[in-house]
């Protein structure tokens, strides 16, 4: 299947780069899901629908990796031959680390308090916080080719995605 | 490769029959059945005229077997023998059952899915619903004149993997195709949104019986994407009644009820419940029957008032759920077009209101909250079968909880989050930490706390066959596929032998193919020759479909796909199984229809390149047309 194995922004006829036209990428998803899912497949024979599970499944991959800005970044990063590090690299810039002490406390202030509207209130804060990151990618990656700051700015973001993960698990106690 | 292919006459298949496939809602309290006719949804009534079939299944003294109105009319004389909710037990061990106290059966003390003894022996929820699917099958036969070539059956959105299987397992063993679980808000979605051509984001806020889903979908051009989902597979208005029914306890100060008071006092509960849908205040009178009881009188007065206060925690838990979905799309409340409201228990005014309170708008009640997701269900039923309509109509549904892997001290590493779009899949690599180590065993759960004991635990998978290797040197990559039905199937193969693991599945509360298989012979125990006749019955189903999928791609790209040669090769084998099938050997029939699919593999791999290609390039047929 020459055709699929091309990168996720062909596949959605995108350009390779980090801004994105969301809306291209949306109607370019559900026209080649629209073919190939496996509901299309329903009295198919036996191996058809099993390519088309198979093919549906990439594309779902393909369009949940572009739609996610950390994991776009990622992408874009690993196609340029970079690897992000961010199992092996945990080094950070002394004021993320600060401001990562604080969503800390704060949220085992906020759980301590069972707080939840602290907690939304802190999520959106951190929403911020990435998407000021997002736009330093956008700029490093379109426009400066800067992969090793690009690479920073991932790691950064993919902390930041776990910190979201972790009040919500907080939240999700709380409401139990 | 030509773009447009013009049949010549007598070249194309037959004209399309039209294939009878139903919608079915499982329900927990009510059942139903659906079909599309003259291209529209219609629900199937019984010969009463009756659309609903409770959900309850008595197993009589004469081994005779009772669906619907009638069991439900005995319930409280013969409750042992008389089960409700039997969804509720799907796919659940008596551990995970919280209120399995107030319950009036008799539970098997056995790990694995809950079992209860009735008269007709231990029956697992799996045969108990199979029941209530026989019923609607023979209805629905009946009603359409044939036999049914497949159903779509509903299932909670929030259902995890086992349950999921449970039900498909039910279908099995009524006898139904099942062309595909689809998820009750999803089904609801589709009925509210084809007949209101509705664009946008919308949620579905499915309070039944014994479930609670909400899903929030984009709708937009045919296509619906379910955006996110979240519920409780334990809340309905079966907790309700319980509310109620605890309160009547505690206000009476009744010794501990027998099963008939018990059952008895749940109807009277439930019956106040829906009254004070209509009315101020319900008035519950019951005599106790229990030796410890007997003749005293219950005679309380609840109202309205009362009720929505003892009940609001309910209210508030769905409202908790509706709050994760939303937080789970990245969307605000004021980004919702509209809420469509489904399952009888939102006729509750509380729950109504609790709802437009929280959305600022007023939720849309214009279909009928018992019938909108049957109906929903035999649309994708109808296209799945391959009926001609709504061919732009397409689903994306999502997985309700993540999947992962136990790992060290008792926790659970995400593999798969939740919301991901189906189908999906992960690759996972593993290594050996034994010299010469031929085994290992992997735990996968579903849910979403990092403590394998807070998650619930779907399987335990043994891979054998590794090659011996040094410690650490063997590569196993298991990947974890989830289909379009939210069902997981695993495949592992060691790197670097390229050898196939051989995996050994124990389901946690699933039933082994042993025991379904087992529960199938049993209800076709009359004879063996009704066994072997319906094994011959399957194998020759499973192979006419595979003629005519083939005959279909053969008549659509058989010209320009496929070389003389090759073609003849897929037509002798065609004409070999055409003749085995005419046969009585199921085993004769079975390998030449391995046969025919194995002789097809290149041209599969060819039609579905053609597709991409089209798909990618957008260049595809229909298009061209306009
Ligand atoms: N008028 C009413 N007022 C209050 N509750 C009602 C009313 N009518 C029906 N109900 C409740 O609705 C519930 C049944 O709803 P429904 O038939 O949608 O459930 P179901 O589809 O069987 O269950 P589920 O979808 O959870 O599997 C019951 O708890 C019933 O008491
Ligand atoms: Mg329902």
């Amino acid at each position: 299947m020459a055709e699929f194995n091309q990168n996720h922004f062909a596949l959605f006829g995108l350009p390779e780069q980090f801004a994105l036209d969301s809306t291209s990428l949306d109607q370019n998803y559900r026209r080649l899901q629209s073919e190939v899912h496996p509901d299309r497949f329903a009295s198919a024979s036996p191996h058809e629908r099993l390519h088309s599970l198979q093919i549906a499944t990439q594309v779902n991959d393909a369009y949940a990796t572009l739609k996610n800005p950390t994991a776009r970044a990622r992408y874009l990063l690993q196609l340029q031959g970079v690897d992000t590090q961010e199992e092996s690299n945990t080094a950070m810039p002394a004021d993320f680390l600060m401001l990562q002490m604080e969503w800390r406390e704060a949220i085992a202030e906020a759980s301590e308090a069972e707080d939840i509207p602290a907690l939304e209130h802190l999520l959106k804060t951190i929403r911020l916080e990435a998407k000021v990151l997002q736009e330093q990618l956008h700029i490093a990656l379109d426009e400066n080719k800067a992969l090793h700051e690009a690479s920073a700015a991932v790691r950064k973001l993919a902390f930041i995605d776990k910190v979201r993960a972790d009040i919500e698990q907080a939240i999700i106690k709380l409401e139990d | 490769m030509a773009l447009l292919q013009i049949a010549e006459p007598g070249m194309s298949a037959a004209p399309h029959q039209h294939k009878l496939a139903v919608g079915i809602d499982l329900g927990t309290t009510n059942s139903l059945v659906a079909t599309v006719r003259s291209g529209m949804s219609n629900v199937l009534l019984d010969e009463y005229g009756h659309a609903l079939l409770p959900s309850v299944v008595r197993y009589l003294p004469d081994g005779k077997v009772e669906v619907g109105h009638k069991a439900q009319a005995q319930q409280s004389l013969d409750p042992q023998n008389t089960i409700v909710s039997a969804k509720r037990l799907m796919g659940r061990g008596i551990s995970d059952i919280m209120d399995i106290a107030h319950l009036p059966y008799r539970f098997v003390d056995a790990p694995g899915m809950a079992q209860i003894t009735t008269r007709a022996g231990v029956k697992s929820p799996v045969e108990i619903s199979a029941e209530i699917l026989k019923v609607l099958k023979i209805r629905a036969e009946r009603a359409l004149g044939g036999e049914l070539t497949g159903a779509v059956i509903t299932v909670p959105a929030y259902f995890d993997d086992a349950q999921r299987q449970a039900t498909k397992d039910a279908a099995r063993l009524a006898g139904l195709t099942v062309l595909r679980l689809l998820n009750e808000p999803t089904a609801a979605a589709v009925a509210y949104g084809l007949d209101n051509a509705a664009e946008g984001v919308y949620v579905i806020y499915d309070l039944g019986g014994g479930t609670f889903d909400v899903s929030i979908l984009r709708l937009s051009k045919g296509v619906f994407e379910v955006l996110a989902t979240n519920g409780d597979s334990a809340l309905g208005g079966d907790d309700f009644d319980r509310r109620i029914f605890c309160w009547v306890l505690e206000q009476a100060k009744a010794p501990p009820l027998n099963a008939e008071d018990t059952r008895f006092l749940l109807t009277r509960a439930r019956e106040a419940k829906e009254w004070l849908t209509d009315h101020m205040e319900a008035q519950i009178t019951y005599v106790l029957t229990s030796d410890e009881a007997r003749g005293e009188v219950i005679n309380l007065t609840l109202s309205s008032g009362q009720f929505n206060a003892l009940t609001q925690p309910l209210v508030s838990k769905t409202l908790s759920a509706v709050r994760r979905a939303l937080r789970d799309a990245n969307l605000t409340v004021e980004e919702i077009k509209g809420v469509v409201m489904v399952g009888g228990a939102t006729r509750m005014p509380h729950v109504h209101l609790a709802v437009a309170e929280f959305f600022g708008q007023d939720p849309l009640t214009n279909l009928d909250p018992d019938k909108v997701v049957a109906l929903g269900a035999a649309i994708q039923a109808n296209i799945l079968a391959g009926n001609r309509g709504q061919d732009d109509l397409l689903l994306l549904d999502v997985i309700p909880l993540s999947l992962g892997l136990e790992t060290m001290g008792g926790l659970v590493e995400k593999i798969i989050p939740r919301n991901s779009t189906l189908p999906v899949a992960r690759a996972q690599d593993f290594t050996t930490f034994k010299d010469g180590q031929t085994a290992m065993s992997i735990h996968v759960l579903q849910g979403e706390r990092d403590l394998v004991s807070a998650c619930r635990s779907l399987a335990r998978f043994e891979l054998r066959g590794i090659p011996p290797m040094a410690a650490g040197a063997a590569r196993i990559r298991v990947t974890f596929q989830i289909d379009a039905d939210g069902l997981l199937s695993v495949s592992a193969r060691e790197q670097a032998s390229g050898v196939e693991s051989h995996i050994v599945v124990k389901p946690s509360y699933g039933l082994s193919e042993d025991a379904i298989i087992n529960m199938l012979q049993t209800s076709y125990a009359s004879a063996e020759e009704d066994k072997k006749a319906r094994m011959l019955r399957e194998a020759a189903v499973d192979a006419e479909r595979l003629i005519e999928a083939i005959a279909n791609a053969l008549s659509k790209d058989g010209e320009t796909l496929l070389d003389v040669q090759e073609r003849l090769a897929i037509e002798q084998e065609m004409k070999q199984l055409k003749t085995t099938i005419q046969g009585n050997d199921a085993r004769a029939i079975q390998t030449a229809t391995e046969a025919l699919n194995k002789a097809t593999e290149a041209f599969a791999a060819r039609r579905m390149d053609v597709t991409i290609h089209q798909a990618l390039t957008g260049k595809n047929l229909k298009t061209l047309e306009i």
